[in-house]
């Protein structure tokens, strides 16, 4: 019996004055990678963020483990959109890693050598240990992910969120996110990641969320990943290349 | 101790808190804030003298944090209000100075205390009121106030400096680590007001803001680290005082203002020397590597 | 008789505090659009040297003189915020924090400078600086009507050239409008009105004058003709009425009068605004969450309907 890790119910907000986000209910069990898709627009970064709570909510409920956030809040990591902050603050990637680790360093207290090899670590498991004292403003795109995701790593949680981590970054680092993914899911813990890539998702997800404003469907990636589920979630905005079961999807919003 | 080394120090004082303070306002991107603190600061001062009766320091200083706090509040509430944030901040600490300048031309009239004095600053009389502390013996009050209030910058930096970086750089990450990240806010906009009230005898308002925001500006040009950006906006400050103060004498002119000056020209030889991030270094550096870098 | 006077002078200044008002809610519009507010602050403060050379070589207070070296003074300002932040890492409020400061701060000692030369009318210069409506003279208001004029006729003339320049500049450079020269008509159009403003409200103030109408217009349209309409409404009803105000007892400044006449019409555009206004969102969001509870409730029934 694998046991739930989080419960949305009825969760619904507003951006502006626009309902983003009406009626969302899903539940997902431990020790699973979810792509949470869907066109532009349709509020992933705002359910991420809602379930976080950094954005506030009209309605519902969302708990982890039964408890709310702020409780659960030491057992969730959150790695923002790349472009969420400024990458010309003066410091290095090492440093940016460590941040990871600063709520449970504790007040008044700075870093030990210890939290420091752990900073490391994430980043060797990142690829990145060559890096970890450039200045984080003359890292490649892809470096940065990695950046960002390694300091998650740092965290040593159970539970991530992940706002386009794939998103603008190259192959190479697009693997080495992939692995770490892998290897997280394989040590039990749960990850949702917003994803933009319908063409991927077979091969990197096992759980599909499509969000459209609600939850057109949810569940693992064999059974709702379907040409069906697809065409309605996206409406009208999807391109299909290709013959037979061998077609490339497209969104043509982007 | 001379009278000029006393200027000197006095406003050496105002250059090292404020180009600590400096580093984080701009990292906050919140340069612009401090331009309103220090003016709406005037209007703490009006009211604290006005319960008062009498310009004294600590009183100063309540009425100082209570006016930039309540000009940080009045701000976070309007921008969370979807009042864009540079427009709520020119509404707020401009109708908060005007409520300061009516108060001053109809119930505290000329007493000590006019707009002018407030804004541009009188160095120049500093030495002459004076305190006496023990063992150290007679010094000027402003200068003893500035020392205190460095000591107190000093020790808030140095206590959550983890804090005050992770807040700078990713407020969200900090937030979703339990790190107060409003308290620090306020904290902060509490360390501005006390700056500023402080420097405000010696070098006036508006040129608060150009030790406040100019050596942190030049330093962010020369590193990228943190630590040595601190040293450096600190050192800056404490050299405009120190150049300032030359060029007053040399042309017989507002201390101040020359002081102001002088943190622009340290700005503008950084602006185009700097090897890191300065004009000449960009134009040197082959375009494809900085195409690279900002990709 | 001389109440009379007194009167007579009163009117000729809430005249032309008044068209300052309308000019700067125009291009106040202008500015919040172009995500510019605080700019206008900058530039204020930035004209102050011009201001004081300009004294130094006229040795005489001509309002014309003066506005033309603070215009130029601010514009060497704006360069320089444009300069910083194009060519390093130095973002736009620290670059305007520096300007207006520094600016500021040469500004200081020339006037120190200024002040100790023999002759000389200082008293009219501090007037200048920290603004006093009411010391203004017929030739000072003549001259400020006249500029104001025509800073009004230029935001109206060009409408929907402002309007593309502003929305979809891009689109704009498609269809032939030079987007360097609007710049520089815009950059032209708002010094001009700063440096006007000067005379009346004072350096500091200045901002107000173009920051509160704009965003109080906001609250009441979404048309930009509209808001720039009511903006100027905002801006010279605010003029008039601060200028009144202050007119009635001895020795009141002016420019604070008209800042919180305009701050209380904010404060009203805030609650009760037709759009976004506090009082109409809250309402909005009560509704919103009502109607998702409904469809919570009718998702429910249909799902119960369809189990069984």
């Amino acid at each position: 019996m694998v046991s739930s890790v989080i419960n949305v119910d009825d969760l619904s907000a507003s951006y502006q004055k626009n309902k983003v986000l009406n009626d969302v209910g899903f539940e997902v069990k431990e020790g699973t990678i979810t792509a949470i898709v869907g066109p532009n627009g349709a509020g992933k970064s705002t359910l991420i963020k809602t379930m976080l709570g950094l954005h506030p909510k009209l309605t519902g409920k969302v708990s982890f483990w039964g408890s709310s956030f702020k409780t659960a809040k030491k057992k969730i990591g959150y790695v923002p959109q790349r472009g969420s902050v400024d990458w010309d603050f003066p410091t290095d990637a090492l440093d940016v890693v460590t941040m990871g680790l600063y709520g449970k360093i504790g007040w008044f207290r700075i870093p030990s050598k210890k939290d420091k090899e752990k900073a490391m670590n994430a980043l060797k498991k990142m690829g990145m240990e060559a890096y970890a004292h450039r200045q984080i403003s003359q890292l490649s795109g892809g470096q940065q992910q990695r950046v960002f995701l390694a300091r998650a790593l740092a965290q040593d949680a159970e539970l991530y969120f992940m706002d386009e981590p794939l998103a603008g970054v190259d192959a190479s680092t697009e693997k080495a996110i992939m692995t770490i993914l892998k290897e997280l899911k394989s040590n039990g813990k749960t990850v949702l990641v917003v994803h933009h890539d319908l063409q991927t998702v077979p091969e990197y997800f096992d759980h599909v969320l499509f969000l459209n404003k609600t939850v057109y469907a949810y569940g693992e990636t064999e059974e709702v990943f379907t040409k069906d589920n697809i065409a309605t979630t996206y409406g009208g905005d999807m391109q299909w290349v290709g013959k037979g079961d061998q077609y490339v999807i497209q969104s043509t919003s982007h | 101790m001379s009278y000029s080394m006393w200027i000197i120090l006095t406003a050496s004082l105002v250059g090292l808190s404020c180009g600590l303070i400096g580093v984080f306002l701009i990292l906050r991107k919140q340069a612009m804030m401090a331009d309103g603190i220090s003016h709406t600061v005037l209007l703490g001062i009006v009211l604290a003298y006005m319960v008062t009766q009498e310009v004294s320091g600590p009183a100063m200083l309540i009425g100082g944090i209570f006016a930039g706090i309540l000009t940080a509040f009045l701000v976070q509430t309007l921008s969370s209000l979807k009042v864009r944030h540079d427009a709520s901040l020119g509404i707020v600490f401009t109708s908060l100075f005007a409520i300061g300048v009516i108060l001053i031309s109809t119930s505290v009239g000329n007493v000590h205390l006019d707009v002018k004095h407030a804004l541009m600053g009188e160095i120049t009389f500093i030495p002459f009121t004076t305190m006496d502390i023990p063992l150290i013996g007679s010094i000027p009050k402003a200068t003893a106030l500035l020392l205190l209030v460095l000591l107190v910058v000093i020790f808030f930096i140095v206590a959550f400096y983890k804090e005050w970086k992770i807040t700078s750089f990713d407020a969200a990450l900090a937030a979703s680590l339990g790190i107060p990240v409003i308290f620090f806010h306020y904290l902060f906009m509490t360390l501005v007001s006390v700056t500023t009230v402080a420097s405000f005898d010696a070098v006036g308002a508006i040129l608060v803001v150009a030790m406040l925001i100019t050596p942190a500006a030049a330093a962010y040009l020369w590193t990228d680290k943190l630590i040595v950006m601190l040293f450096l906006s600190g050192g800056f400050g404490v050299l405009s005082a120190i150049i300032g103060y030359w060029i007053a004498t040399w042309l017989d002119t507002s201390i101040s203002g020359s002081m102001a000056l002088a943190t622009g020209c340290i700005f503008f030889v950084t602006f185009l020397l700097s090897p890191k991030h300065g004009l000449i270094s960009r134009l040197v550096r082959p375009a494809e590597l900085r195409e690279e870098q900002e990709a | 008789m001389l109440s009379n006077l007194l009167h007579i002078n009163t009117l000729w200044v809430m005249a032309s505090t008044m068209i300052l008002g309308i000019a700067a809610g125009g291009i106040g519009c202008l500015a919040y659009w172009k995500r510019q507010n605080l700019m206008s602050d900058a530039l204020s403060h930035a004209a102050l040297p011009g201001v004081v050379v300009a004294f130094l070589i006229i040795q005489e207070k001509n309002l014309l003189l003066l506005v033309i070296g603070a215009a130029l003074s601010a514009l060497l300002g704006a360069f320089f915020i444009q300069w910083f932040t194009s060519a390093s890492r130095i973002t736009e409020d620290t670059a305007m924090g520096m300007t207006l400061s520094v600016f500021y701060g040469v500004g200081v000692m020339l006037l120190a400078i200024a002040n100790r030369s023999p002759g000389g009318n200082q008293s009219g210069l501090n007037n200048f600086i920290y603004g006093q409506a009411a010391a203004m003279v017929r030739s000072d208001v003549i001259t400020m009507v006249v500029l104001a004029a025509i800073v009004i006729f230029i935001i109206f003339i060009a409408f929907k050239e402002w309007k593309l320049f502003l929305f979809d500049p891009d689109f704009a450079k498609g269809i032939g409008l030079s987007i360097r020269g609007m710049n520089v008509l815009y950059t032209i159009v708002l010094v001009t009105t700063i440096v006007i403003g000067i005379q009346a409200v004072g350096v500091i103030l200045m901002a107000a004058m173009l920051i509160i109408p704009a965003v109080s217009a906001r609250y009441w349209t979404h048309s930009f003709k509209m808001m720039i309409l009511l903006s100027s409404v905002i801006g010279g009803a605010s003029g008039a009425f601060g200028t009144w105000v202050s007119s009635t007892g001895s020795g009141l400044p002016t420019g604070p009068f008209i800042v919180l006449t305009s701050a209380a019409v904010f404060t009203i555009s805030l609650f009760f605004g037709k759009e976004h206004g506090i009082v109409i969102r809250y309402i909005q969001f009560k509704m919103q969450q009502r109607s998702s509870r409904l469809d919570h409730q009718q998702v429910m029934t249909e799902k119960g309907g369809r189990s069984q």
